[in-house]
């Protein structure tokens, strides 16, 4: 079972992402994908300490902590400092995107995504080589 | 709807929850967009706009864009694109606000409403309010941001707190140094179980004072219970007088240091070059030109080192109180922010409806209760029953205030649509109103406050429209010039009163009466009859207006007599007093909620039945000498009108028996006289029980094709009564008189 943590304040987006990533179309040839959701950056905070998760999905304008501040904070960390992430972002805030990817994040998929855009890119972090601490024992 | 799903059945059930749930969450933003843009109005015509309105805003209308792309509303990820462009020149200062952009917003959230009713295959696209906005938008033209750019690198921060600040963030805070405030550095620690409240009473603490920038999380002092934040602050106020203000709160605040006034030692990062440029100043360009952009060469940059790590160690912070509260909440610290559920409506119909079916249960178990407590030898078995039954009933009562509760939202929902409404009217009318809110807390039934905006927006035209004069006469009556509307709810028992006030020309009686005499609704020997109450509720009457010529605002072919009808739907009624030159007040009385509904108890042949309440006029005592036949029917002459009647013991088969004992003198039968509508009927009963709050419960299947009866209920004192539905019985007793309604007698027994 692979475990997607998805930040985003807004809950359709979390509730779709969260339909796109466990359809078993795309889980089952991964083993299953369980996603976790957090409401924001704050909401965030409280996950990552507890779990370790393979990828990370988050959102970039969210109302408390950031996007850009919460990828600072997982590269800074210990435990996280090597799991895959991937910035949700619209084309308008390109500048952001940049910076994201300065602070370390991996990937970003443009708003609105479809599925199969989010699959590609979640789906490639995920085949990436195993990262830091392992993850296959929640 | 996008492609979104995948194909497998489970897939394809929660692609459609998510679709729900982005129908229910737009309307929120929606609503949220709509209460932001009404302060921001307010102030922008103070020439003010505060910072955090702007940015609520924006985001409202980013994550709409966002959603609406992803769940393919093509027309609304058109309009939320476009107006996201508008405000983030309005957020990054390129776009002032006046009145001409705060239209387009309010249009905006107008055609936001449709936009979403047409998801919901409710309404029709509104295509060309679509392209009338779009080109609205397209129009406006901004300015370029003026002024230096490179005030921020004056001041001493760490390149790891500009690297990670948003677009607007950093837009915020230049602005912020451009106004010449000072910067403050606070640094502060939270028990992660705790730190929304804690950050509400940061922010509140705060907001007086300046604007917080940005919150960013430290590793150093935070682990699994506690967070450590370094939060970013502009003000205008002394550093004392900050630490005063944030007092009680475990912080520390250090003013930011400008360079040049203190030693700087770290070189300093072009303000305006590249993004990397701030974000690492250790990077060299070999690096940064990485950065295509290029999907394809990401994998080969992941995953960076954090750059700044190793620069600026992050600050000690000391222990705070927070601290062994979060070892304490241990078990909390998984939970997620938001602790709220939305709930279907009708979800909580059904609890209801259960509610009600364990109040029959619990009815049914009564009586058993009873003949076991009268058996001599189970008397302390009866007994014991007894006391189960009462913490049940405790139990239940508390189960269905509690559903109550749920059901129940504030009246400011509605409240906001009436003020954009009114600030529109007094626009197109060349008036100017003041709406004076009170009481948008009070709340009421979800299902009423769905239904009150119609009528309350009509009344809201009628009192512009009819009400309030024009500048200049009010300029001579020696009024002030700008009109007032009041607009206040309250609870008052069981019932919520809302009261639509305003002081304009008030209504006159001979006018009033006048009007009603010339179209014919009344008579001019009924209309001496009439009391000062009944006059003013002549304007209720179908085809009462008292402009000749409807206005475009008032006159759109509906009156106050569907404004009457539609809080009647309600349970509600409405009352209108108004005195000439001072002003016109309409007071809605309106149920608490839909679940309860006031009965009149009625005995009939022995048996019991409920009349709701909303539908009983009045009763009176039958005098069988004023019953007159006309063709079968039977009517009852009173007060000059003709009032037919119907006899619920002949309608219903129930004369045989008991009835004939009650017909006797020694009770007189009554009639309850129903309306709705302008329909109205007297039901002929044989005793008046008395007035009771009940939940009603729908009738089960056995009972469903019967007509006459809205459901059941329990009325306290174990037995189990039928509720008749006034609407359907009047209908049908005026309709076919003779017709008889078909119930069998074996059902009402039961």
């Amino acid at each position: 079972m692979r475990r997607v943590l998805v930040v985003d304040d807004s809950a359709s987006t979390r509730a779709i992402a969260r339909a796109m990533l466990e359809d078993e179309s795309f889980a089952a040839p991964l083993g299953g994908v369980e996603v976790i959701e957090a409401a924001g950056g704050f909401d965030a905070m409280r996950f990552l300490p507890r779990g370790a998760y393979d990828v990370i999905v988050t959102d970039i304008n969210m109302g408390d902590i950031n996007g850009l501040e919460l990828i600072q904070f997982i590269r800074k960390s210990d435990r996280h400092r090597e799991t895959p992430l991937c910035v949700i972002s619209t084309q308008s805030t390109e500048r952001d995107v940049e910076r994201a990817l300065l602070l370390g994040a991996n990937d970003f998929v443009a708003k609105p995504f479809t599925a199969e855009a989010l699959r590609e890119v979640v789906g490639r972090l995920l085949a990436a080589p195993a990262s830091g601490e392992g993850t296959r024992s929640p | 709807m996008s492609d979104t799903g995948g194909g497998s059945g489970k897939g394809d059930a929660s692609v459609e929850k998510a679709r729900e749930d982005f129908l229910s969450e737009a309307q929120e933003l929606v609503d949220g967009l709509s209460r932001d843009l009404l302060l921001l109005d307010q102030q922008s015509r103070h020439g003010e706009s505060d910072p955090d309105l702007v940015k609520d805003v924006f985001r409202a209308v980013h994550t709409l864009k966002g959603l609406s792309g992803l769940f393919g509303a093509v027309r609304m990820a058109a309009v939320s694109h476009e107006l996201e462009e508008a405000l983030d020149d309005l957020r990054l200062g390129r776009l002032e606000l006046g009145v001409r952009v705060m239209d387009l917003l309010f249009r905006a959230v107008e055609l936001y409403g449709l936009l979403l009713l047409a998801e919901k295959g409710h309404g029709p696209e509104p295509t060309k309010d679509v392209e009338a906005l779009l080109l609205g938008l397209g129009q406006l033209t901004h300015q370029g941001e003026q002024g230096p750019q490179n005030q921020l690198a004056q001041y001493e921060i760490d390149s790891s707190v500009l690297g990670v600040l948003t677009e607007y963030e950093e837009h915020r805070l230049r602005t912020n140094i451009k106004s010449g405030v000072s910067l403050y550095r606070i640094r502060v620690q939270f028990s992660l179980s705790t730190i929304d409240t804690a950050l509400d009473e940061l922010k509140a603490a705060a907001r007086p004072h300046g604007e917080i920038i940005t919150y960013l999380p430290s590793d150093a002092g935070s682990d699994a219970d506690t967070i450590a934040l370094e939060i970013l602050m502009a003000s205008h106020a002394e550093v004392e007088t900050l630490r005063a203000a944030l007092t009680g709160l475990s912080l520390t605040i250090e003013p930011v240091k400008r360079r040049g006034a203190g030693r700087s030692s770290a070189p300093v990062p072009p303000p305006k070059g590249p993004p990397s440029r701030l974000a690492l100043g250790e990077l060299d360009d070999a690096d940064v030109a990485q950065w295509p952009g290029d999907p394809a060469r990401q994998d080969a940059l992941a995953p960076l080192p954090s750059p700044a790590a190793g620069a600026n160690p992050p600050p000690t912070v000391p222990p705070a109180a927070g601290a062994d509260a979060a070892g304490a909440n241990r078990d909390l610290s998984l939970r997620s922010v938001s602790q709220t559920v939305r709930v279907d409506i009708r979800k909580l119909d059904n609890l209801m409806n259960v509610v009600g079916e364990l109040a029959m249960a619990r009815a049914a178990l009564g009586r058993l209760t009873d003949r076991v407590r009268s058996q001599p030898g189970l008397r302390p078995l009866g007994i014991e029953l007894h006391r189960l039954q009462r913490t049940f009933d405790r139990h239940l009562t508390q189960m269905q205030n509690g559903i109550l509760e749920v059901r129940m939202v504030p009246l400011g929902q509605v409240f906001e649509k009436l003020a954009r409404v009114v600030r529109q009217i007094s626009r197109e009318n060349d008036k100017e109103v003041n709406l004076v809110i009170t009481g948008a807390e009070t709340e009421i039934d979800k299902l009423i406050v769905e239904e009150l905006s119609d009528p309350l927006m009509h009344m809201m035209r009628n009192a512009i429209d009819h009400g309030i004069e024009s500048r200049d006469e009010r300029h001579l009556v020696g009024k002030p010039v700008v009109g007032t509307i009041a607009l206040n709810a309250f609870q008052k028992g069981n019932h919520v009163l809302i009261e639509v006030e305003d002081d304009g020309m008030g209504m006159s009686p001979a006018v009033l009466v006048d009007t009603a005499i010339r179209r014919g609704l009344v008579s001019p020997a009924e209309a001496a009859d009439l009391s000062p109450r009944d006059i003013y509720n002549l304007v209720f009457l179908p085809g009462f207006t008292t402009k000749d010529t409807a206005t475009d605002l008032s006159g759109r072919g509906v009156g106050m007599d569907v404004v009457k009808t539609n809080i009647a739907k309600l349970g509600g009624v409405v009352d209108i007093s108004s005195e000439v030159g001072i002003g016109t007040k309409i007071t809605i009385t309106l149920p608490i909620t839909l679940a309860i509904i006031s009965v009149l108890g009625v005995e009939v042949a022995g048996r019991s039945f409920a009349v709701p309440l909303a539908n009983v006029e009045e009763a009176i005592v039958l005098d069988e000498a004023l019953v007159r036949n006309f063709d079968g029917r039977e009517a009852l002459t009173q007060r000059g009108t003709t009032l037919p009647i119907c006899r619920l013991a002949r309608l219903f088969d129930l004369s045989a028996e008991a009835g004939a004992d009650t017909r006797r003198r020694d009770t007189r039968a009554c009639v309850v006289i129903a309306a709705v509508g302008n329909r109205r009927l007297g039901f002929v009963v044989d005793r008046l029980i008395g007035q009771q709050d009940i939940v009603i419960k729908a009738l089960g299947k056995s009972l469903k094709g019967v007509k006459g009866f809205a459901g059941a209920t329990e009325l306290g004192d174990q037995r189990v009564r039928l509720v008749l539905d006034v609407a359907a019985l009047i209908e049908e007793v005026l309709a076919t008189d003779k017709e008889r309604i078909g119930l069998k007698e074996g059902a009402v027994a039961r």
